[in-house]
């Protein structure tokens, strides 16, 4: 696999504070890649600076193997900010006609553009009369122009609706199937875990993890809820068996490691008609994310 | 040059959209003919045609009015930008800066070379209808109209240049209306002033010239009043004018566009989004 994006020991300062610190990671080719942190954990300082909007302190970054911001780097990179902003007195669709000529495209692709991000009605209506979230579908429909091979994309799905944020993903999707890599930021953690490969989460500047989901859970070792539905008449013997309390519900809870899963998954299993119904939950993004971010201090 | 085109097109359409055009067409066209028929009364007696004293009235027009429309079009270039937070994502595209700026001045030039071409016409016309003699000043109106182009270009590139130092719209309002101030107002009462005090030594004969030419707007006015010969009909500038050679006002009135542009392309490659 060849690496879209390359980021060696990359760290970045303001003045004396450090917003990024010795930042290593590679984006594969293909590769939806999602990138958490709170708010001033240094996303959109890392995402400037593979643009190539603003100069790292140290460190070496190759974008689709040239220096970020040269012009063989920007003909390759597609850029969606947060909080997408166009000029309010042109309509959409003269406002991609522009894109696509700074892009070196026909301008005649402009209508095609929208309408895949469900914006052809509004067309020729100005940017000024639009929603957030039809201004967030601009912002994304531009950075669909001509095929980019690594998409930096700034909380592409705030501001879209349920429907709206699945269409999304599933663009992202064919765009990753032809070969473009995807960074994300995002703060709605479920969309992430379901429609990427890889995880990376910041805080405070540096990289405190980055994996796969089931790598991440295993790094966390966060442990698994069991949820143990009784048969009828069975609530009291299962609850003694099981060593807990049922809840008001009557359903037992019960947690364990990751490596003991197997075997309290056979206890249960042993108890037979005593058990209605059973789920295994692991532990959500949410719950490794806050675990890794709170390890580090926030 | 498919950017820079593109870029044009789109600021264009943006001023057509703020009115900008239909404002800087109106009050060109309507002082241009205010002037027209102010201007016309004392032909008889100076003895030159109807329309070389018009130009002359216009050249001083032009001097306030082709800043101030420069500068309003301008300042809001890049500082606009920075606040809609629409640069950013601009500097991503594969274009230049350099491109991005000469979209920009293409599309306001042409702006101000429609008021002008526009509002000189009308006097023009005016003029040409109403004195059969005023051929004679066709060539005067022509000379001012390209050198109000060119004086035009000049503080739009200042305006840019400001407009990428402030980075805010309202700062970049501000630093136009101060300059445009500085350099047709305050600058030719400072050398009054100094004439004034030095009473025909040394700073009139020898420093006054440079500070003339170091003016865009000054070195405008010379250029128009001696190459027309109608200094006389304008009156104060005489003398100061007939020192200075025509192609030294000429150069000043062409290179000064230039100096602006580079120095607005200085600041904005400094912009970090």
């Amino acid at each position: 696999m060849t690496a879209t994006l390359t980021i060696s020991w990359l760290t970045r300062r303001f003045g004396a504070v450090e917003a990024l610190s010795q930042v290593s990671l590679q984006v594969q080719a293909g590769q939806r890649v999602a990138l958490l942190g709170h708010n001033g954990a240094g996303k959109s300082t890392m995402m400037k600076i593979i643009l190539g909007l603003i100069p790292p302190t140290e460190g070496e970054v190759t974008v689709c193997g040239a220096a970020p911001g040269s012009a063989a780097a920007r003909a390759q990179v597609a850029y969606l900010p947060e909080n997408a902003a166009f000029h309010p007195a042109l309509t959409g669709e003269e406002q991609l006609r522009l894109f696509l000529s700074l892009r070196g495209e026909s301008p005649a692709q402009a209508r095609d553009l929208l309408a895949r991000v469900g914006l052809h009605d509004a067309a020729r209506r100005r940017i000024g009369t639009y929603s957030k979230g039809m201004r967030q579908r601009v912002g994304l429909a531009q950075a669909l122009i001509g095929r980019p091979r690594l998409l930096v994309l700034d909380e592409p799905t705030s501001g879209l609706d349920p429907v709206s944020r699945r269409d999304f993903y599933a663009l992202l999707d064919d765009l990753a199937a032809e070969g473009a890599s995807v960074l994300l930021s995002s703060h709605a953690l479920t969309e992430v875990e379901a429609r990427t490969d890889r995880i990376l989460i910041l805080s405070r500047g540096r990289l405190v993890m980055q994996g796969s989901l089931p790598e991440l859970r295993h790094a966390a070792a966060l442990p698994v809820q069991f949820l143990v539905t009784p048969a009828a008449g069975q609530a009291d013997a299962l609850a003694a068996a099981l060593a807990a309390t049922p809840g008001p519900d009557g359903i037992l809870r019960l947690t364990c490691a990751q490596d003991e899963k197997l075997a309290l998954l056979a206890r249960i299993t042993g108890l037979g008609a005593a058990v209605a119904d059973l789920d295994v939950i692991p532990p959500s993004l949410e719950d490794i994310y806050s675990h890794f971010s709170r390890r580090d201090g926030q | 040059m498919n950017a820079i085109l593109a870029t044009a097109g789109a600021e264009f359409r943006i001023a057509l959209r703020n009115r900008w055009v239909v404002i800087a067409v109106a009050l060109m066209v309507v002082f241009s003919l205010v002037l027209a028929a102010a201007g016309a009364a004392p032909t008889g007696d100076v003895g030159v045609d109807r329309l070389s004293v018009i130009v002359a009235s216009l050249t001083s027009l032009a001097i306030y009015l082709l800043p101030l429309l420069a500068l309003l079009i301008g300042f809001d270039a890049v500082a606009g930008e920075v606040e809609r937070g629409t640069l950013p994502l601009l500097l991503t595209y594969p274009v230049s800066r350099l491109e991005i700026l000469i979209g920009k001045f293409a599309a306001h030039l042409a702006i101000l070379t429609l008021a002008v071409v526009l509002g000189y016409g009308a006097a023009g016309v005016a003029a040409l209808a109403t004195d059969p003699r005023a051929g004679a000043g066709v060539a005067a109106l022509v000379r001012l109209g390209w050198s109000s182009i060119l004086l035009g270009a000049t503080f739009l590139g200042a305006a840019y240049a400001l407009s990428a130092l402030s980075r805010r719209p309202s700062g970049a309002a501000g630093l136009a209306i101060g300059l445009w101030l500085l350099f047709v107002v305050l600058y030719d009462l400072g050398l009054l002033a100094m004439v004034v005090a030095d009473a025909g030594g040394a700073l009139t004969t020898h420093v006054l010239p440079v500070a003339l030419l170091a003016n865009p707007a000054d070195a405008f006015r010379l250029f128009n009043l001696a190459a027309s010969g109608a200094v006389g009909a304008a009156s104060g500038m005489g003398a100061a004018a007939a020192s200075i050679a025509l192609w030294k006002s000429a150069l000043s009135v062409a290179i000064w566009p230039l100096i602006t542009l580079a120095l607005a392309w200085a600041a904005l490659k400094r912009v970090t989004p």
